[in-house]
């Protein structure tokens, strides 16, 4: 049997869609995660214990888990347990909601860490100086610490992206049809598996690089200019 | 204008104030000596809050800053705070560092808080330096920008911690004499400071700290020509004689 590359032009059209979808829940994803990794991230350094604990339990939970399972436990398990707990039947949730609710609690957990990290890198004189001058601590987050903080964490927050990016193949478990879903379907009808990973590797390869170029490209035009 | 009774400072088993009793005029400048270690900064920090007192009283033009009952944050705008490294906000320029708080705590109009901060910058000498961020400042300009971001509260009480120590000894000059001109003008200031010369020409009272406890206190003239204690004369001996 031969190697027969026609076979990849021929599906490119299929895959690219496939890669556009992996962009999108990767985009969504790590927004999200953002947010909920914001605040995570301040609840792990606030002084109140409960919501210190709080955010602890998630964040370990989270990252303490593959993401696989966590897929299953919302796509499989919360039907179900809603269903327990509401006392009538398990409604199937569709895929793109259960890949948006798990990739993004999923990135929530290593955000937080990320923002933590980054506010905790900030001189405490900067906090000492706005709260002398009669700055609420939440003000003095706002204002003065999350500005200086936010551009520390854009480089890790790159890696985050990319290793979303590269675990959104994971819900191809759900049915989720995204680059690597794509791929599956498409061998199932050709058999060319070799010829069609490669593809669907390149097209990852590709997405990747350019997230890491524009990544590098914000801290440079951050480091030059650097107070904006 | 400050009032402290019996103050004690520990962090975990460290006892860095073990006692300390004074009070500071309306209008007084104080300053402090005393070797490293002594306790001197966390004195002042405790005047702001930015430690909290063991046990014992601070209280700052009328409020008691160990009831809790005390809103912190509208106390700590009548105290303004100079730091040994300048703490500027470095995404900020010089004008936004001294324009931040008022706008933000004091609800001030910008336009308000920048003809002020205009002001507050001729005064400390930096007028064309409004728009520079504080890595394109020297030590001492950011120092001196430090002072005026604190004097835009008009506080009540300003507080010096070290202010010249972390700048190049050509630069220590420009600073102390923004410092003169506050004292001059009748601020009330307490302030942790080696620089002796400031001290006899403004300082009405001189506080030789050491482990923790006041040691000795008078007039500049006496405290330096003629010190009481053994501990205050071995200080004073070696750092007049570097
Ligand atoms: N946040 C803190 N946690 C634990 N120990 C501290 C803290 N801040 C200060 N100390 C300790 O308290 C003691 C007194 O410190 P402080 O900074 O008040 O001394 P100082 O007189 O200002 O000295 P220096 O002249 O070196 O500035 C030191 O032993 C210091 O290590
Ligand atoms: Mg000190």
């Amino acid at each position: 049997m031969e190697l027969k590359w026609s076979v990849v032009i021929e599906s490119l059209p299929l895959l690219a869609e496939g890669a556009l979808v992996t962009l999108k829940i990767t985009v969504i994803a790590v927004t999200l995660g953002s947010i909920i990794g914001l605040f995570a991230g301040l609840m792990r350094i606030a002084r109140n214990p409960l919501l210190k604990f709080i955010a602890r339990v998630y964040v370990d939970f989270i990252r303490g888990t593959p993401l696989l399972v966590q897929i299953f436990i919302i796509y499989y398990g919360f039907p179900q347990l809603w269903a327990a707990l509401t006392g009538g039947q398990p409604q199937a949730i569709s895929p793109w909601a259960a890949a948006i609710a798990s990739t993004s609690i999923n990135s929530g957990a290593y955000v937080a860490e990320i923002f933590r990290a980054g506010i905790q890198s900030i001189d405490r004189g900067q906090m000492e100086a706005a709260r002398s001058l009669g700055m609420t601590y939440g003000q003095a987050m706002r204002y003065v610490i999350l500005p200086q903080a936010f551009k520390r964490v854009i480089p890790p927050l790159g890696n985050e992206f990319i290793a979303m990016l590269k675990d959104t193949s994971l819900l191809s478990v759900i049915g989720f049809e995204e680059l690597a879903r794509r791929g599956a379907l498409i061998i199932g009808y050709n058999a060319r598996a070799f010829e069609v990973w490669f593809a669907v590797a390149i097209l990852y390869l590709i997405m990747t690089l350019l997230i890491s170029q524009l990544v590098s490209f914000t801290e440079r035009r951050l480091k030059t200019g650097d107070h904006h | 204008m400050i009032t402290i009774k019996n103050l004690h400072k520990k962090f975990g088993k460290l006892h860095v104030l073990k006692g300390v009793t004074t009070h500071i005029k309306e209008r007084e400048v104080v300053v402090i000596i005393g070797p490293s270690g002594s306790g001197k900064s966390t004195l002042l920090r405790c005047i702001n809050l930015l430690e909290t007192p063991t046990s014992g009283e601070v209280w700052v033009d009328g409020f008691n800053l160990t009831d809790p009952k005390t809103d912190i944050n509208k106390v700590r705008t009548e105290v303004g705070m100079v730091f040994q490294r300048f703490n500027l906000f470095p995404h900020k320029t010089a004008l936004e560092n001294i324009t931040l708080a008022p706008i933000k705590v004091r609800g001030m109009k910008k336009d308000e808080a920048e003809a002020i901060a205009y002001d507050l910058l001729k005064k400390v000498g930096l007028s064309d330096k409004a728009n520079a961020y504080p890595d394109q400042l020297s030590g001492g300009q950011q120092q001196r920008v430090a002072i005026a971001r604190a004097l835009a509260m008009k506080p009540k009480v300003m507080l010096f911690d070290e202010p010249t120590s972390a700048l190049d000894p050509e630069m220590v000059g420009e600073v102390l004499e923004v410092m003169l001109e506050l004292a001059h003008e009748g601020m009330t200031m307490v302030v942790v400071t080696h620089e002796m010369g400031f001290a006899k020409e403004v300082g009405h009272r001189v506080l030789f700290m050491d482990e923790g406890v006041i040691v000795e206190e008078g007039k500049p003239e006496e405290i330096f020509q003629n010190p009481q204690q053994q501990r205050t004369k071995d200080f004073l001996s070696k750092i007049l004689h570097v």
